[in-house]
Parts: structure tokens; C-alpha cells; sequence
């Protein structure tokens, strides 16, 4: 912070505007476009949810939340993923140390629960299926196999991308490329997280309650 | 130091410590708690339950975003923040747009 403030000055006598933008890093900048893709991620899932609260009343006589949801396996994948939120910031902290053995350790770690919780997903939706509750059941139904399902999406490929990345840290070492590469998948997957949290309270909690 | 400082400026690129992420851990844990206990023992019911439940899971994205994220660690200019902001405004916008809008909808019910 200190620092930074000093190479402001440095540069402030020169221009003004320089002070604000001196030597952009190149990583910073991919970072920061992450974190606009995340943004409009929210966007995505806000209209989701939008669908999902005004036709979770729309059951077309079919079964409703109540009878469909079996709250313990929801609420243990809940705990998983909030693990596995901690897990891939522990990653980060080890990269920082500069321990490759532990950034890889707990991005496995992370990879491993992620991968739990996508294997107990799956599981409800197959059993939600056997209910005969499937998408084309009711508006109800349309919504939450879309809402759950994009988030579902997102896990899988995050953890596609993390494996990618895991063997790609074990080729490359932690190098400014791979250290970016491992701070936005771990802003990813807290953001992933977040998403999650809403689907419980929204879907599932406000659903049986 | 300096090559430490540079590399990571931006509030995406810094670290935290093992204290912060433990204790974003267990706010997470605690604010996940308290609303499954309010549902699964029927303490509150309708509009009282529902505000409970969405205050537990925002005040949980505050905790991922401050201790996971470390949004507050971000420097001038906080473009971060701005995005953020930006990102939620119109999810706001959507989100009880569309609940107003569907709650008068009077040809629908």
C-alpha cells in the first residue's frame, strides 16, 4: 500500500493522469476482465432467478417444492461447496508462499469436493426425474432444472479448467501467468459459491418452508 | 518486496492471510446454520422467514466478498467495487423488476 502511494508521487510530478495508470500489468488487467465476466454472470443468473420466483408458483398440478426436495442432501452439498470455497483460498495463500506441493494439494482438494457436489446433484436430479418431475412437468419445474442447472454447468467446467490447471502447474511452476490463472479460478469458484448460497436460501430453504 | 507489491495490486490479486480466510470460514458456517435451523424447526413462518433467510445470504456474500475476495483491500481506483455496483444495480433492476411487474399481472391470475 506504502509503496504504492510512493510511486504515485514519483510519477504525480510528471503528470497527473499517470498517476493513476502507471505501468499497467498485464495479469492485473486479465484479472480485472475476469471480474468483469463475473459481472455479467450475475446478470445471467439474476434473470435465472427472476424466471424462477415468478413461476415457482406455476406447479401445473404437479408436484411442488414441498414434496420434490430432500433437504439433507441439499444441505450436506451446501456445506461441500462452502468447504471447497475455503479450500481453493487456502490454494491461494500456499501460492503465495510459493509452496507448489500445497497450491497443487489443495486445488485437488477443492477439485475433489467440487466433483462431490456435481455427483450429488446429478443424483437428485435423476431422482427428481424417477418422481416424474422432469423440465417439461410444469413452469415451476422449467425454471429450476434451468437456474440449478446453469450453476451445476459452471462447477463442471470449473472443474475442468482447475485439473487443466493443476497439470499445468505441474509443467510450469508458479510462474506471474499461473499465479493469475490461480487467483481468478479461486475468484471463480468463491463466485460460484455465492451463487449457490442464493440458490439454497431461494429454491430450496424459501421452498419448504 | 517491491516485485511482491507489484505483482499484485489489484484487489483480485491479494492474498488475505490464514486468519482471515479461517474466519470468513466459520461467519460463512454460522450464516448457513442459522437459517437451516429456522427452517427445519418451523421457528418463523411467511414474510418474517423470508426476510430472515435473505439478510443470512447476503450478509453472506459480504463475508465471501471481504474475506474470500478481499474487495476491501482493493486500491484507488476501485474499479472493482464499480463493477460490482454496476453488476448489481441491474440485478436488482431485473430481479424485482420482474417480481412487480408479475405480482399486478392480472391477466395471469
Amino acid at each position: 500500500m506504502a509503496e504504492h502511494n510512493g510511486s504515485g508521487h514519483a510519477y504525480h510530478t510528471e503528470s497527473h493522469s499517470a498517476a493513476h495508470d502507471n505501468h499497467p500489468d498485464p495479469e492485473e488487467l486479465r484479472t480485472f476482465g475476469f471480474w468483469i465476466y463475473l459481472m455479467t454472470d450475475v446478470i445471467l443468473f439474476g434473470t435465472l432467478f427472476a424466471a424462477y420466483i415468478v413461476l415457482r408458483g406455476n406447479t401445473n398440478g404437479g408436484p411442488g417444492p414441498e414434496e420434490l426436495f430432500q433437504m439433507g442432501g441439499i444441505i450436506t452439498s451446501t456445506f461441500i461447496l462452502l468447504t471447497s470455497s475455503f479450500t481453493s483460498g487456502l490454494a491461494v495463500l500456499a501460492m503465495h508462499k510459493g509452496n507448489r506441493q500445497a497450491l497443487m494439494g489443495w486445488l485437488s482438494v477443492t477439485a475433489l469436493l467440487g466433483a462431490t457436489f456435481i455427483v450429488l446433484e446429478v443424483r437428485e436430479f435423476i431422482h427428481l426425474v424417477h418422481e416424474g418431475a422432469t423440465i417439461g412437468t410444469s413452469a415451476f419445474l422449467s425454471a429450476f432444472f434451468t437456474l440449478v442447472g446453469t450453476h451445476g454447468l459452471h462447477v463442471s467446467l470449473g472443474l475442468v479448467w482447475m485439473i487443466a490447471l493443476i497439470i499445468q502447474l505441474a509443467k510450469h511452476g508458479i510462474t506471474p501467468v499461473t499465479k493469475r490463472k490461480v487467483n481468478v479460478i479461486s475468484l471463480f469458484w468463491h463466485f460460484l459459491d455465492v451463487i449457490w448460497i442464493f440458490v439454497f436460501t431461494i429454491v430450496y430453504l424459501m421452498g419448504v418452508s | 518486496m517491491t516485485q511482491h507489491e507489484g505483482t499484485n495490486p489489484q484487489a483480485a490479486g491479494l492474498h488475505g492471510s490464514l486468519k482471515s480466510y479461517t474466519l470468513g470460514f466459520l461467519f460463512s458456517i454460522v450464516l448457513t446454520i442459522i437459517p437451516v435451523a429456522i427452517v427445519m424447526n418451523g421457528w418463523l413462518e411467511g414474510a418474517a422467514s423470508s426476510i430472515v433467510l435473505m439478510m443470512a445470504a447476503v450478509l453472506q456474500l459480504v463475508v465471501q466478498l471481504i474475506f474470500f475476495m478481499h474487495l476491501r483491500e482493493e486500491k484507488k481506483p476501485r474499479y472493482n467495487l464499480v463493477t460490482l455496483i454496476l453488476g448489481l444495480v441491474i440485478l436488482l433492476v431485473i430481479v424485482l423488476g420482474s417480481m412487480w411487474i408479475m405480482l399486478y399481472n392480472t391477466v395471469a391470475t
